[in-house]
């Protein structure tokens, strides 16, 4: 009897729930973890508070758990308010995510794929030198990389926001590995059929890795819409700031009001956490596979 | 295989026999076909590669020497002297004390409650997706929307912040958390914001670690009596996650060198205190004046710094022997 128990129960990390002490400890963990949750959730019930409340209840001494009627014109308050640029900026912010998401992954997904399966004796050397800017930290090229665009006249440009950050090494790198384990079956058959490389890429290996490419559009398009120092730096005119500059911009000056920013906060968080509701499952693939964000 | 077939079904014949042709004579040309399509693949990011990553790195490079105000096309050599300027710039030094005490708070702590919560979601029976999607989801936040819920709801100096408040049920006055220098009550701001963002996308990396254990590594240890808990988590758990843990590690501390939104966006660039390296050659070298030699030293003798820690680390913690 104990020893089916054993063999056909899940194995547990820590602990078994069968005795007196066990049950004190699932009590406890049922605790601990209820405190966590509210914890982790305290930020979203702000914003959600904040940005449907008058600045009165706000700043009122007493704390008010919610607001005493919810203030749905904050949002036409923020969209009429003509010191904000906020249409502008979530307008930039969608086409800086969305081209750059896509430019990114075609560029690096085409490398990739050169490199895992088009023999070219000079192969390694290229993928060396793609690998070798991964040693290089991201973000202390934030000056080196202005240095160029402000020479090509891109600052406060989209082209200055999207383009340089097209190239990233990393994702081709993803690519190539991912590549050399996709099975060459599907592509020999397709090869016999007389499709060439563009042909066996665009038709068979693009439509059977989708899951891959869907796992890294959302991890990378969450990365870019989040994205602040590059977008800070090149951001020079309001005209081109993305969300998270025009948000940024009026939290350090302070010439807004709170409901007003709350509300902005709410609307900027908005396309995060649809992608979050309905591709949840490829995001987690996405972070297990890279195990880094951006 | 459904895949294929349904492609074939879609291609248009007349795309294919157009494509026929150029096919047969790459296909004859061998190894000068192969040549050409691999740049048609590779050529457009290799191009773009040199021109984002390795120019601008050239470019920094060569301006480091010279004296840069305002200016991308300098004209007077330097020689050393922007290096040797950031070596003894007392800001800079400071800059990275700061980041120091930063990742000495950051790093162990993100790692252990990381890895709690990922225990914790393990072992809960029901609702697992739902606790896991709650701690993942800050991630959908970004370092500017947690930085301005928490400077302006949570950590506000005035009376109607959320830790003010709490502190006043229980008689306590209100603290001014992100001006409070002495003692640095600033850095409980700081370091939260950075817990809430990135705990969960941690604890993701160490489930998909707790999965790939073996469940007969448990069986084994409950057949030769292991007690369950500590003596289990300590001689099973942990070193099965050693891969994880270093790439954790790693990643945090990475990550924690290049901190800059929510400092920036909580203290703010101009304060003499909280000032880690990147907000600091920030403000040097795209300020109001764009000293951008000075700039481009700094953020060198960063870059080398971040890759001899990251190799020392990598070497301490065995990055050789933890495969994938």
């Amino acid at each position: 009897m104990a020893v089916a128990e054993r063999t056909t129960g899940t194995p547990q990390p820590i602990g078994f729930s069968r005795s007196a002490k066990g049950i004190v400890g699932m009590v406890l963990r049922w605790i601990a973890m209820l405190i966590v949750v509210v914890l982790f959730l305290i930020p979203f019930y702000l914003i959600l508070r904040n940005a449907l409340s008058t600045e009165q209840d706000i700043t009122a001494p007493d704390w008010k758990l919610f607001p005493s009627h919810l203030q749905w014109s904050n949002i036409s308050e923020l969209f009429n308010d003509t010191e904000v640029p906020m249409a502008r900026a979530l307008y930039n912010s969608a086409v800086v995510a969305i081209l750059g998401t896509g430019g990114q992954l075609l560029l690096a997904s085409m490398a990739g794929y050169g490199l895992a399966r088009i023999p070219y004796k000079h192969a390694d050397k290229i993928f060396y030198a793609i690998v070798a800017t991964l040693m290089i930290p991201a973000a202390v090229t934030f000056i080196p990389s202005f240095i160029v665009v402000s020479s090509l006249g891109w600052v406060s440009s989209l082209r200055g926001l999207i383009i340089p950050t097209l190239f990233s090494g990393f994702a081709a790198f993803l690519f190539r590995q991912y590549f050399l384990g996709f099975p060459r079956e599907l592509e020999e058959a397709a090869r016999v059929d007389g499709a060439g490389y563009l042909g066996v890429f665009w038709r068979i290996v693009v439509p059977n890795s989708l899951p891959f490419f869907a796992a890294l559009a959302a991890i990378t398009f969450i990365a870019n819409w989040n994205s602040f120092l590059w977008p800070l730096v090149i951001g020079q005119d309001s005209s081109s700031w993305t969300v998270q500059v025009a948000m940024s911009t009026f939290v350090t000056a302070q010439t807004i009001n709170i409901h007003e920013l709350f509300m902005a906060v709410a609307v900027s968080i908005l396309p995060l956490v649809l992608i979050f509701a309905f591709l949840q499952r490829y995001l987690i693939q996405g972070v297990t596979q890279s195990g880094i964000k951006d | 295989m459904s895949a294929p077939a349904k492609t074939a079904q879609t291609a248009d014949p007349a795309t294919t026999g157009e494509r026929r042709g150029p096919r047969r004579r790459s296909r004859q040309k061998g190894i000068a076909g192969n040549t050409l399509w691999f740049w048609v693949f590779v050529g457009p990011f290799v191009i773009g590669l040199l021109v984002f990553s390795y120019l601008p790195i050239i470019w920094s490079f060569v301006l480091s020497f010279f004296e840069a105000y305002n200016t991308v096309t300098p004209s007077k050599f330097v020689g050393l002297r922007n290096y040797i300027d950031m070596l003894t710039d007392h800001n800079f030094l400071s800059s990275l004390w700061t980041f120091t005490i930063f990742a000495i708070f950051i790093v162990p702590l993100t790692f252990v409650l990381s890895l709690a919560l990922a225990l914790l979601v393990n072992q809960v029976k029901i609702a697992r997706a739902f606790f896991r999607s709650v701690f993942f989801l800050p991630t959908a936040a970004s370092y500017v929307v947690a930085s301005l819920i928490w400077k302006l709801s949570i950590f506000n100096g005035v009376r109607f912040g959320l830790a003010n408040t709490v502190l006043g049920w229980f008689g306590v006055d209100g603290i001014a958390w992100l001006s409070t220098v002495d003692p640095p009550w600033f850095w409980l701001p700081l370091v939260t914001v950075r817990l809430w963002l990135q705990l969960g996308f941690y604890m993701i990396l160490f489930i998909a670690g707790l999965q790939r254990i073996s469940p007969t590594l448990y069986e084994a240890a409950y057949v030769d009596g292991a007690k369950p808990g500590w003596q289990v988590f300590r001689y099973i758990t942990l070193p099965q996650l050693r891969a994880t843990s270093v790439a954790v590690l790693i990643l945090n501390l990475i990550a924690a060198y290049q901190a800059f939104d929510e400092f920036y966006n909580l203290i703010g660039a101009g304060a003499n205190y909280a000032r880690p390296p990147l907000v600091y050659l920030y403000s040097i070298s795209l300020g109001s004046i764009q000293d951008l030699g000075h700039g481009s030293a700094g953020a060198l003798i960063l870059a080398v710094i971040i890759m001899i820690v990251t190799l020392l680390q990598g070497r301490i913690l065995g990055f050789g022997k933890a495969g994938d």
